[in-house]
């Protein structure tokens, strides 16, 4: 297993998004700036837990580049998901039936095998599902 | 400094010219400026163009003429067209030049646009997982709208069936058929909440605007119509934009807020005087949204104003009266002038079939564009 990319979560029961908080004004970021502007930030993991604040459903397989996920497509959830006192991060949405998506449902952040690469490792991406009471 | 006014106004039809380059219709909707203000290029002393997918606008000098002027091009994602017009504009506003030119034009492939996570700094997983789609922003921008201010899907299908309508009276227009109300509810779901018909497709097309200080612009006898305001503007903190993998938790207004108000302020006039308005409907929530943060109503009341048919063709505040993105198209870099070609040719009475309103004197546009600015003008005749 390979995460899609670096420094975007850390695994764990539950797992957890790392985001950034600026050094100097406190405003939490998603996800961690790289390069240069990475230094004016103290990376922090964000709560797993939160609320439904929008959400849509892709109903087409998105044009790739830059889309690469499985083949065929399947239509997917995706929202925004507040984590309160924190920021509204974009996220895939799993687990829940499209129609019974509600703004301000609550959720937890989840990893889930998003595509198998051509090296045959599966790649791990984040999403948020049914909310779970954790530690 | 002086007074601006358009003196002469073109476009090129929007949809699908296979035969024409994005470029070439830009050259036609330049002459077509350049015919209706009895003028010739020679004549310009200056062009502000652009377009965001079918090349440089400066190039197009070697079609209409080596006369040496400044040709200055613009790329401004939806707002292209606006922030060429605010550079016209100032140019003639600051008293350097008499006469020029602001021309956009377009022509993008079909489907939904296909922008590379790079070109906007963010990193690549973004794109890859699905999240970048342009539709999508729009879905959730709209359904977080109706869950706050109790707007229903009827009332987004209403707007298109507008659209639509007005389209098929506009001979620019790409959609020339009515749609009916069950169709667009009944049309396939794009991203929910949105349908189909309720999505403004990529398309092509071309307007050029010709614009003259008031010394100029008396000399030529044409209509006068007074620019009494251009502004941009770009994002203020807490704006939700396209293309965000996160926001902050404190929400603010949006540069249409700025936009908007900054263009009320310098032509000194509010809302309530405005006759007619054009105003960026990328799709059916778009124009809903936007009736609001321009100040034409509050959060909520658009759907006793769709229901009322308040923005329809002789309503209370007509809104898209060429039937907007939804039945034009969307050439990002023409649009922003489409709307102001529509205002000229409704402030002029020439109209005809989707006249408006009979004698209107104040007519406004807007667009907004990614990654978050927008462009407003007021028009007087």
């Amino acid at each position: 297993m390979r995460p899609i990319a670096p420094d975007l979560f850390v695994d764990g029961d539950p797992p957890r998004l790392i985001g950034g908080r600026h050094r100097e004004s406190g405003r939490i970021v998603f996800p961690l700036p790289t390069g240069a502007e990475r230094e004016l930030y103290e990376p922090i993991t964000l709560s797993p837990h939160g609320k439904l604040w929008s959400f849509t459903v892709q109903r087409f397989a998105p044009k790739s580049p830059p889309y690469a996920g499985p083949e065929p497509f399947e239509p997917f959830a995706l929202g925004y998901v507040e984590l309160p006192g924190e920021i509204i991060v974009e996220a895939r949405l799993t687990g829940v039936p499209f129609d019974q998506l509600k703004i301000g449902m609550p959720l937890t952040l989840t990893l889930e095998p998003f595509r198998t690469d051509p090296d045959g490792v599966q790649v791990v991406t984040y999403a948020f599902g049914p909310a779970r009471e954790t530690a | 400094m002086t007074n601006v006014y358009i003196v002469g106004i073109g476009i090129h039809p929007f949809g699908r010219t296979p035969e024409r380059t994005g470029l070439q219709q830009g050259i036609y909707a330049a002459r077509k400026a350049l015919e209706d203000a009895g003028l010739e290029w020679k004549d310009m002393q200056f062009a502000f163009g652009g377009s965001d997918a079918a090349g440089k606008a400066d190039t197009m000098v070697s079609q209409l003429g080596l006369t040496g002027i400044p040709f200055i091009n613009v790329l401004n994602g939806c707002a292209t067209g606006g922030s060429a017009l605010f550079g016209a504009y100032s140019a003639i506003k600051s008293g350097e030049f008499d006469i020029g030119m602001a021309v956009g034009f377009d022509k993008h492939p079909r489907g939904a646009f296909d922008p590379k996570p790079a070109d906007w700094g963010l990193p690549d997983w973004y794109g890859e997982t699905g999240m970048m789609l342009t539709t999508q922003f729009f879905a959730m921008k709209i359904r977080r709208y109706m869950s706050l201010y109790g707007i229903t899907p009827l009332t987004l299908a209403r707007v298109a069936e507008k659209a639509f309508e007005n389209g098929s009276l506009t001979d620019h227009a790409w959609r020339r058929t009515p749609v009916d109300i069950d169709t667009i509810l009944n049309s396939q779901m794009v991203s929910d909440p949105l349908t189909k018909y309720m999505f403004c497709s990529p398309s092509e097309g071309g307007v050029a605007l010709i614009l003259a200080s008031e010394k100029k612009a008396r000399e030529l006898g044409a209509a006068l119509i007074k620019l009494r305001a251009a502004t941009v503007r770009t994002r203020p903190p807490g704006s939700f934009e396209v293309f965000s993998p996160a926001l902050d938790i404190e929400r603010g207004e949006s540069a249409t807020h700025l936009a908007s108000r900054a263009a009320f302020e310098m032509a000194g006039v509010g809302p309530e005087d405005i006759d007619l308005a054009q105003l960026q409907d990328t799709e059916s929530g778009a124009e809903i949204m936007h009736m609001a943060e321009n100040g034409f109503c509050r959060d909520g009341e658009q759907e006793q104003w769709l229901a009322e048919g308040w923005s329809r063709r002789g309503g209370r505040l007509p809104i898209n009266t060429d039937g907007g993105c939804l039945a034009c198209g969307e050439p990002i870099g023409a649009s922003g002038l489409r709307q102001v070609y529509e205002n000229v040719v409704q402030l002029r009475g020439q109209a005809g079939a989707r006249q408006a309103v009979e004698n209107p004197r104040l007519a406004y546009s807007h667009v907004q564009g990614a990654p978050g600015l927008s462009a407003v003008t007021i028009l007087e005749r």
